[in-house]
């Protein structure tokens, strides 16, 4: 018989199974492939923290989803259009998630008695009529798979192992996505143990194969290249993307790149992928603890490396006092912190934005600093460059927030041009700069920046430290009209930073009814949502900011164009604090800490509503 | 690395060279001037050009030590000295990289990045100043005071058991320990001119006398008339001897060191030797430490070549980049599965 191919604008995967089914895995997979047919992406994984929770327990679920389309795409999608449910736990969690009509796709071998209660299912619901309204696809992978490979070296747990590269291969046919490209890696992935490689690449073909011919399945989807603008691509996470950023600002500064930095989740694959970079003389140093992590980026940023250290929320809380050491030394420093639900341990896989008022205020005495906000995956590598580069010129630290979603979430990276990427200036003073009386560390430039003297600088020799110290000389002072001068240039040179940011971008009409506005990882939903009302013909806009400390000098007059402010958060309305005693009017919030992002059509209904 | 010897003639420095304008101010009599003064006696011969030596501090008295020498200084936050001057070095192994720390700020709030600076054997020079007290908030016991100490926060008696640091150092793998007392030069610029020479962390404990709150803490060692009865100083290869008549030594006995008294039954044959290399020689003079019947040992009582954290960091960048060829962004950007949009 002949299959359907319908054409589709875009399409939601989840794949869901136990943590030990390997579905990050699977699901990075299809969007490997899926990048390479051209389409425009967004994932996002959804794990447990417990590394293997139980076999078969609703805690022990981990799911990832990706959204895919012919246009662009900013989110990974609300609700999926397909789950693949490895076992009745995953279906179970996953299942209220689902679009109505919705395409089920489940290892019916694990659908077993013990399975299908230890998830809280009374009979089971890929026979019961529990799926009515959805197109359910009952395969029996592991025993399809233990035919596929029959005659294969490895175990019976080996074999049933192969199981996500079946489901895998179903969907690649579905899609219409190749199989090379997984083929490729497998090979290059056991390349000690190609028993192993082979295997997985049978169960995936059998997959594909039982798609192609099987007559349970009539149709098969195609999804256009995206008109993404012209250049190369590639898939990258938001932490890889971060890792790059800093290792680019180094290059584009003459700059070797120190990291000290604690492992955490969801932050520590920057660590990880920085400490590959040897070959980029990027030295990591994994401290003993987070205070040690910044501690030890201090002292390479005093000794002339373009120093960073990378955390989460609780390890952001323990550099804090180190955070206030970086900005009375005026060192440049980059502290990204990959948020995650709080507060405490809180969620340490789950995204939340609720560490903005921590990055603005949170430090002993009035202590501003700069704070950078990445959109999405591939903004990060902008993000870190940018940070890395105010951090130089303004001899400050600056703190770059992005979430848990950003930071293990992918999407399509337009790789730039090395060449293309700006310069960064520095300058070191030399012995010249020791005058009569002495050398001046705490001398200012045009941005009021103080002069970068690195240790073995013959006739530099000075101090600096924690203790307030006099502007220009640096000699240690507890004078009045000193502090108070201190104080006000470390103020300024923060505020100056609104120099840096250009002009903001509004998407949509300069003046309406509604401005919807939001930072970080929001973007995506916002602008889903916003669209998709301004499609209706309704007066509204979007403003996403990427800097939040200082914010941009043109902000109170965009604002003053618009009748309504609504400002969508994961957090319990912090940007909204802030921004009410900025901009001095009400506000609008939509605020939830579920630790998920939002669907667009949440703040689509928010935006509806205040619109009347 | 520090430069090494060879240079000292033509750099021509002098003790006045580490002398900076500014006004000392630590108590009058505090034990703290001494070290200070043999520091700047020592630097100046060590072959190091100024310019290259970095005092790394934390709080309390003893950190205010970078104020007062004409070099690079940074006078951070309580406790992470180790760990900021751990990426000094890192960023810029030429630096002669030293520590300056107290017993609180090292071995209290301090205490994890102590031991682990120790254990990477990070090239740094790393001094401690036990007075057994907090000076700089007012007199509150610390973690190396004497059970039963009162103090402002220990009206009735301290009751928490004291740490030997010397002997935490040799816990956390230490390269190189030495022990000596602010009022004695010589054992102090013994400590430093090792200390500086030695490749890897060393660790030196000075026993230091807080006038103010803790004076005549180390009053045996002190003084010249007791300390030769009750202070052994150690030499690598050399008998355990001491005392006034220099008639007094360590013999083991039931696996536990005892004092002896030399001619009549004991020569010096019958002695201990110190090994510096030998970290059940170390072991047993720091079990020495608070034992009444034994006397306080000071001088180089541990020193052992190790790789250090610095060296093997900079070698493995060097092999990855022979290995792999020197990194370029475009090398770095591309190494993904790559598409192309036309």
């Amino acid at each position: 018989m002949t299959k359907k191919v319908i054409r589709i604008n875009e399409a939601t995967i989840r794949f869901a199974g136990d943590s030990g089914d390997g579905m990050q895995l699977t699901g990075t997979r299809f969007t490997e492939a899926t990048a390479i047919v051209g389409n425009d992406l967004k994932t996002i994984p959804n794990y447990p923290s417990e590394i293997r929770a139980p076999l078969g327990t609703l805690a022990g679920v981990s799911a990832f989803q990706l959204m895919f389309g012919s246009s662009r795409v900013f989110t990974p999608g609300d609700l999926p259009d397909t789950l693949v449910a490895m076992n009745p736990a995953a279906l179970k969690v996953h299942l209220k998630d689902l679009k109505k009509g919705g395409t089920v796709l489940a290892n019916a071998n694990a659908f077993s008695l013990k399975n299908l209660k230890m998830a809280g299912w009374e009979g089971n619901p890929l026979e019961d009529g529990s799926l009515e309204g959805y197109t359910v696809y009952s395969i029996e992978m592991s025993k399809l798979v233990g035919k596929a490979l029959e005659s294969s070296d490895l175990t019976s747990k080996g074999i049933e192992r192969t199981k996500n590269m079946f489901a895998l291969g179903v969907l690649f046919w579905m899609y219409n996505r190749p199989v090379e490209p997984t083929e490729a890696w497998l090979r290059k992935k056991f390349g000690k143990n190609p028993a192993i490689a082979e295997a997985n690449i049978t169960a995936m073909k059998t997959g594909f194969n039982y798609g192609e011919t099987t007559e349970i399945f009539t149709t098969s989807y195609a999804v256009e290249k995206a008109d993404l603008p012209k250049g190369k691509y590639r898939n990258i996470t938001g932490n890889v993307a971060v890792a790059y950023g800093l290792v680019a600002a180094a290059k584009k500064a003459g700059k070797e790149l120190f990291l000290g930095s604690y492992p955490i989740t969801p932050a520590s694959e920057i660590l990880h992928t920085l400490s590959g970079l040897r070959n980029h003389a990027v030295k990591t140093f994994q401290a003993e603890d987070e205070i040690a992590g910044i501690a030890s980026a201090i002292g390479a940023s005093y000794a002339g490396d373009l120093a960073c250290t990378t955390t989460s929320g609780p390890g952001m809380a323990l550099k804090t006092e180190a955070i206030g050491l970086a900005i009375i030394t005026e060192l440049p420093l980059v502290i990204v912190n990959v948020q995650r639900g709080g507060p405490s341990t809180g969620m340490p896989t789950k995204m939340e934005q609720s560490d903005l008022l921590q990055a603005v205020h949170g430090r002993n005495s009035d202590a501003q600093i700069p704070v950078i906000t990445a959109q999405d995956p591939a903004d990060c590598f902008d993000c870190a460059f940018e940070a890395a580069r105010v951090a130089l010129k303004y001899m400050t630290p600056v703190i770059l927030l992005t979430d848990g979603y950003l930071g293990q979430g992918s999407g399509p990276w337009l790789i730039p041009d090395p060449k293309s990427l700006p310069e960064i200036k520095v300058t070191h003073p030399d012995s010249s700069a020791r005058g009569e009386n002495g050398f001046m560390p705490y001398s200012r430039d045009e941005n009021e920046a103080r002069p970068w003297a690195l240790p073995g600088t013959p006739g530099l020799e000075h101090r600096i430290g924690g203790l307030e110290k006099e502007n220009i000389t640096g000699m240690v002072s507890q004078d009045p009209e000193n502090h108070q001068l201190m104080t006000d240039i470390r103020a300024r040179k923060i505020t100056r930073i609104t120099q840096e940011i250009p002009p903001s971008e509004i998407f949509g009409k300069a003046k309406g009814k509604v401005l919807v506005i939001g930072w970080g990882s929001t973007h995506g939903s916002i602008h889903v949502a916003v669209d998709r009302v301004q499609a209706e013909g309704k007066s509204v806009s979007q403003l996403h900011l990427r800097w939040v400390s200082p914010f941009p000098s043109d902000l109170k007059e965009i604002c003053d164009n618009f009748d309504e402010i609504l400002i969508p958060e994961v957090n319990s309305g912090q940007l909204s604090l802030l921004l009410k005693a900025d901009l001095v009017r009400p506000i609008h919030q939509l605020n939830k800490v579920r630790g998920e992002p939002f669907r667009a059509s949440e703040i689509e209904e928010k935006i509806n509503e205040i619109l009347g | 690395m520090s430069e090494t010897i060879q240079g000292i003639e033509e750099l021509n420095l002098t003790r006045k060279d580490f002398v900076p304008g500014n006004e000392v101010r630590w108590c009058p009599g505090c034990g703290d001037y001494s070290v200070l003064a043999n520091m700047q006696k020592t630097l100046p011969v060590m072959g190091v050009k100024k310019e290259n030596y970095a005092f790394i501090s934390g709080i309390g008295c003893s950190s205010r030590f970078p104020y007062y020498m004409d070099t690079y200084g940074f006078h951070s936050i309580h406790g992470r000295a180790p760990a900021i001057a751990s990426g000094v070095k890192l960023a810029n192994p030429d630096l002669a990289v030293w520590v300056i720390t107290g017993d609180g700020d090292g071995f209290s709030i301090g205490g994890n990045h102590m031991i682990h600076v120790l254990r990477r054997n990070i090239d740094l020079n790393i001094m401690l100043f036990n007075n057994r007290i907090y000076g700089l908030t007012k007199g509150q016991y610390s973690p190396t005071s004497q059970l039963g100490m009162k103090t402002k926060s220990s009206p009735y008696g301290s009751i928490d058991r004291p740490f030997n640091p010397s002997a935490i150092a040799l816990g956390a793998n230490a390269t190189f320990i030495s022990r000596a007392l602010d009022v004695d030069a010589k054992g102090l610029q013994e400590s430093i001119k090792r200390a500086q020479r030695h490749k890897g962390a060393a660790f030196i404990e000075v026993y230091q006398n807080c006038i103010i709150f803790n004076d005549g803490e180390f009053a045996d060692g002190e003084s010249k008339a007791t300390r030769p009865d009750n202070a052994l100083f150690v030499t690598h290869g050399e008998p355990m001897i001491f005392g006034k008549e220099h008639d007094k030594g360590i013999i083991m006995k039931d696996h536990h060191p005892k004092v002896v008294t030399l001619g009549g039954d004991w020569s010096e044959k019958d002695l201990l030797v110190h090994d510096e290399t030998n970290s059940i020689i170390t072991n047993l003079l720091l079990e020495m430490t608070f034992d009444p019947l034994n006397p306080t040992p000071f001088g180089i009582l541990r020193a052992i070549e190790a790789p250090t954290y610095d060296e093997m960091l900079t070698a493995q960048i060097e092999d990855v980049i022979e290995a792999k060829g020197e990194g370029t962004l475009e090398s770095l950007f591309y190494s993904g599965d790559v598409w192309e949009v036309k």
